[in-house]
C-alpha cells in the first residue's frame, strides 16, 4: 500500500434517468475501488437482508438521508470520494428523480466530466436527452455515456450500437464535442473496474479506465484573479518585519502569472507589474489556475475586493449590460422587472431584468416565448446592472462566464447563469439561428 | 512549470472558502476542538491571512469529557498564535439544570444548546467547521456553505443548489451558515496533509500505552467520567484514538503508529471508517448523525 499522495484530482458528475441504476453504478465505483469500508458495507448487507432483498442493494451507499432511503429514491446532490493509484475523484451524485435539471446543473458546474448512464433496453430517452443538453449548456469538458443493464439485453451487441448510434445523434444535435460510450453493468460489475470477458465484441478501456485516462488539462487562458480581500496585517503582523506588507487575496480562476508581468486591474483600467506572489509565507515565482495566493504589485493601487486582476492583452471589458443563458432554480417564477443579485467572481451587484427573451425546450433544443420560467427551465435573460462586472463569454471562460441571482430580500440563490458575451443596451441581438446553447 | 498536486488543490480550495466567508459576512467563528480536522482547518485559515492574525476568535464547546491533554493542547495553540477563545461549557448548563446528565453518560449530543446559544450571544453569522462529506452519509449531501436558521436547524431537503466557486452566504439576521472548508477531503487526504505540513496534533493520535476496557467492541479509556464496570476487564495496551471526542464515548485503537508515517500507512491499510471504528455516538441509529445535524449539531 504506497503512502505517497495520488497525483491529480478530477472532479466527476454522474447523471441518470429514473431507475437507470445509477445509485448501483457509483456503489460499485466505490465497492470495486476498494473506497467502501467494511463497517458500511456491514451496515449495507445487513439493510438489505432486512428489507428482504435477495442481493446487497449498493444504492443504499449513497442514499443518505432518511427521506432517501424510505421512498428509496435519491434527492439530493451527493459528495464521495474514491481514489486509485494515479488519481483522486471527487464525485458529485446528480439524482434523476426530482428536479433532475437543478442537481445536474449543480454537479455538472464544476466537472471535468460526466458519466451519465443509459438502460441499453431502453436508449435515448426524454430525459437523456436533457441530461446531455445540460452538460453542453455547461461545458463540461468529456462526457461518457456508461449503457447500462447490458446483461438484461443478453449482451447483444447489435443493442448496444443501436442505442451508441442512438446517442452519438443526440450529442452531434447538440454540439457536444467528445462523447465517449461503452456498455456496463453496474449490478454484476462488468466494465466498471476490470474489463468483461461477457462483451468480447467491445474492446475499449473499463469505466475506470477511462476516468484514470481523461485529459483533464486546462485550456490555457488569459490570466484572471478576483480579489477576494486585502492583506494589511499592519499591527497585527504576526511578525513586526510585515508591518507594511500589502497584497490581495484571492485564487486564480484561470490562466497563469509571473512575477514581473504587466497587469491590468480592472474595472479601474489601472496598469501594474506583479511584485510578488506569497503562499503563506512561501515565495513563489509563477502562479497557476486554482492556486490560492497573494499577489503583491509593484505600484501603490487603491482596490479592494470585487477588483479582477488581469493580463493585459485579453482582459474583460466592464460591462453593466448582460445577456445570459440562466436555469432557474427557485419555486418563485422569474419575471421581466424582477430584482436582483449578481455575484460574479468576487464582485456582487445589483440588476434588473429587463427583458426574458425566452426560454429553452431542450426537447425540441428551440427557444419558446414566455412571460416567466418557472423553477427547473432554462432560459435566456438581459440583465441592466447597477455597476460593471468584467464578465466573458461562458463558452471561451468557465469561470470568467459564470454567475449566481440571489433574492436580495431572502438571500436564496435563485439562478446559475451564463454569460452569452455583452453587447450595449439596446444593440440589436442575433436572433437568425437557436440560440440555443 | 507548476504543476499542482490534489493537496495542493484542497488546500486552496480550502483558503479560497475561509477567504470568501470572511470577505462576505461581519462576525466569522471557527470551532476548535484540537481534533485533527479543526486543526487541518486552523492551519489553513492561518496561511489564508499570512503575514496577519487571524481576523475571528475560536469557539470551543466544552463537553466537561475532553481528554486533558488535548485541551492543554487547544490552550497551547491559541496562545501561539495570538488567538481568542470563546468556551461554551456543558457542565454550565447542567449545574443550573438547563441541560439534564443523560442516563447512557455520554455528553455528545448535549452540545448543540451550549454551541446555538454561544452563536446567539456572539452574533456569530458564519461559522468554520471542521466536518468531510466522507466522513458520513449525511454529512455527503451538506452543502460547502451551509444555511442554518434562527433555531439553528439543518434542512436537508432545501439547501441551496452551490454552484461552480461562487459560494452564497446571505442570510436573514438571526440565521447563520456554517462554513466547511475541508468539504472535499477525506480523512487520507487530512493525514496526507498533516505529513506534508509538519502539522502538530495532540499525542493521543499516535500510539501510547494507555490503561483501557473493552466496551460495545471498542476500547475505552479509563477516566473519572468513563470508570470501568465491575465486570469490565482493565488492561493496558498500545493504542491510538482516530478521531478525539468526548472520553466516554469515543474508542480507541490497537495501534503501534507512532509517528505520521506509520499512521498514514494504517490509515490506508484500514477497513473500517474513523466514525464507524471510534464513535459510539454514530451507531444509535441509520440516521444519528442526521437527525443531530437537522437540530443544529455540528
Amino acid at each position: 500500500m504506497s503512502a505517497s499522495p495520488p497525483r491529480s484530482l478530477v472532479r466527476l458528475a454522474t447523471a441518470g434517468s429514473v431507475d437507470d441504476g445509477k445509485s448501483t453504478l457509483v456503489g460499485r465505483l466505490l465497492h470495486d475501488s476498494k473506497s467502501v469500508l467494511t463497517d458500511q458495507l456491514d451496515a449495507v448487507e445487513r439493510v438489505s437482508r432486512e428489507r428482504g432483498l435477495g442481493h446487497v442493494d449498493l444504492a443504499l451507499l449513497t442514499d443518505g438521508l432518511r427521506a432517501e432511503r424510505e421512498q428509496g429514491i435519491t434527492i439530493d446532490v451527493a459528495y464521495r470520494y474514491f481514489a486509485t493509484a494515479t488519481r483522486t475523484f471527487i464525485l458529485a451524485d446528480c439524482p434523476g428523480h426530482v428536479q433532475y435539471t437543478r442537481n445536474t446543473v449543480t454537479g455538472s458546474s464544476t466537472a471535468d466530466v460526466l458519466v451519465l448512464l443509459v438502460d441499453a433496453r431502453k436508449g435515448g430517452l426524454e430525459q437523456t436527452r436533457r441530461h446531455l443538453a445540460v452538460a453542453a449548456l455547461l461545458r463540461v469538458p468529456q462526457v461518457i455515456v456508461a449503457i447500462n443493464k447490458i446483461d438484461l439485453v443478453d449482451y447483444d451487441e447489435q443493442r448496444y450500437l443501436a442505442v451508441a448510434g442512438e446517442l452519438a445523434g443526440i450529442a452531434a444535435d447538440l454540439g457536444l464535442g467528445s462523447l465517449v460510450t461503452l456498455p456496463v453493468s453496474a449490478l454484476v460489475g462488468d466494465n466498471i473496474v476490470e474489463r468483461s470477458t461477457r462483451t468480447p465484441w467491445y474492446d475499449g478501456p473499463s469505466l475506470l479506465e477511462l476516468l484514470e485516462n481523461l485529459e483533464v488539462a486546462s485550456v490555457e487562458e488569459g490570466f484572471r484573479f478576483g480579489v477576494q480581500l486585502t492583506l494589511r496585517p499592519q499591527s497585527a503582523a504576526l511578525d513586526p518585519r510585515h508591518d507594511e506588507y500589502r497584497g490581495y487575496g484571492g485564487i486564480v480562476a484561470s490562466g497563469r502569472v509571473r512575477v514581473g508581468d504587466k497587469i491590468v486591474v480592472l474595472p479601474e483600467g489601472v496598469h501594474s507589474r506583479i511584485a510578488g506572489i506569497d503562499l503563506a509565507g512561501a515565495s513563489l515565482e509563477e502562479s497557476v489556475a486554482g492556486q490560492s495566493v497573494s499577489l503583491r504589485l509593484t505600484d501603490e493601487v487603491d482596490l479592494a475586493r470585487g477588483a479582477l486582476i488581469s493580463s493585459v492583452a485579453d482582459a474583460p471589458t466592464p460591462t453593466q449590460d448582460v445577456d445570459a443563458m440562466v436555469c432557474w432554480l427557485a419555486e418563485r417564477p422569474l419575471r421581466t422587472s424582477a430584482r436582483v443579485l449578481l455575484k460574479h467572481s468576487t464582485r456582487t451587484v445589483q440588476g434588473v431584468v429587463r427583458e426574458l427573451r425566452g426560454r429553452l425546450d431542450l426537447d425540441a433544443m428551440a427557444p419558446v416565448a414566455t412571460d416567466t420560467l418557472e423553477l427547473n427551465d432554462i432560459g435566456r435573460i438581459r440583465l441592466r446592472l447597477a455597476a460593471p462586472i468584467l464578465a466573458e463569454d461562458y463558452t471561451t471562460s468557465r469561470t470568467g462566464g459564470a454567475f449566481l441571482l440571489i433574492d436580495p430580500q431572502t438571500g436564496q440563490t435563485l439562478a446559475a447563469g451564463m454569460v452569452r458575451g455583452h453587447q450595449a443596451f439596446g444593440d440589436s441581438f442575433d436572433d437568425s439561428q437557436s440560440w440555443s446553447i | 512549470m507548476t504543476t499542482l498536486t490534489h493537496l495542493d488543490i484542497l488546500e486552496a480550495e480550502g483558503i479560497h472558502i475561509i477567504r470568501e466567508a470572511v470577505a462576505e459576512l461581519e462576525r466569522p467563528v471557527l470551532l476548535f476542538s484540537g481534533g485533527k480536522d479543526s486543526v487541518v482547518m486552523l492551519h489553513l485559515a492561518a496561511k489564508a491571512f499570512w503575514p496577519g492574525r487571524l481576523p475571528f476568535p475560536l469557539l470551543h464547546v466544552d463537553t466537561g469529557h475532553n481528554f486533558p491533554e488535548v485541551l492543554a493542547y487547544r490552550d497551547a495553540v491559541v496562545e501561539r498564535l495570538g488567538l481568542r477563545l470563546v468556551v461554551a461549557r456543558v457542565q454550565d448548563y447542567i449545574d443550573d439544570g438547563r441541560l439534564l446528565e443523560r442516563t447512557d453518560g455520554t455528553r455528545n449530543p448535549l452540545q448543540t444548546q451550549p454551541l446555538l446559544d454561544a452563536i446567539a450571544d456572539h452574533r456569530f453569522d458564519a461559522v468554520f467547521g471542521g466536518g468531510r462529506r466522507d466522513e458520513e452519509k449525511a454529512r455527503a449531501k451538506e452543502r460547502v456553505v451551509s444555511l442554518r436558521d434562527e433555531f439553528g436547524q439543518w434542512d436537508p431537503r432545501n439547501q441551496r443548489p452551490e454552484l461552480w466557486n461562487l459560494y452564497n452566504p446571505r442570510h436573514r439576521p438571526g440565521e447563520h451558515v456554517r462554513v466547511f472548508p475541508l468539504s472535499n477531503w477525506t480523512e487520507l487526504d487530512v493525514w496526507h496533509y498533516i505529513a506534508r505540513e509538519q502539522i502538530d496534533l495532540p499525542g493521543l493520535y499516535y500510539a501510547h500505552d494507555r490503561d483501557v476496557f473493552l466496551r460495545d467492541g471498542m476500547w475505552l479509556a479509563v477516566s473519572e467520567v468513563s470508570p470501568p464496570r465491575p465486570t469490565e476487564r482493565v488492561e493496558t495496551r498500545r493504542v491510538r484514538y482516530r478521531t478525539v471526542g468526548d472520553m466516554s464515548c469515543t474508542g480507541a485503537v490497537e495501534s503501534e503508529a507512532s509517528s505520521v508515517e506509520d499512521v498514514l500507512i494504517e490509515v490506508a491499510a484500514t477497513r473500517v471508517t474513523e466514525r464507524g471504528a471510534t464513535r459510539a455516538d454514530d451507531r444509535i441509529t441509520e440516521a444519528a448523525m442526521e437527525d443531530r445535524k437537522k437540530e443544529g449539531y455540528f
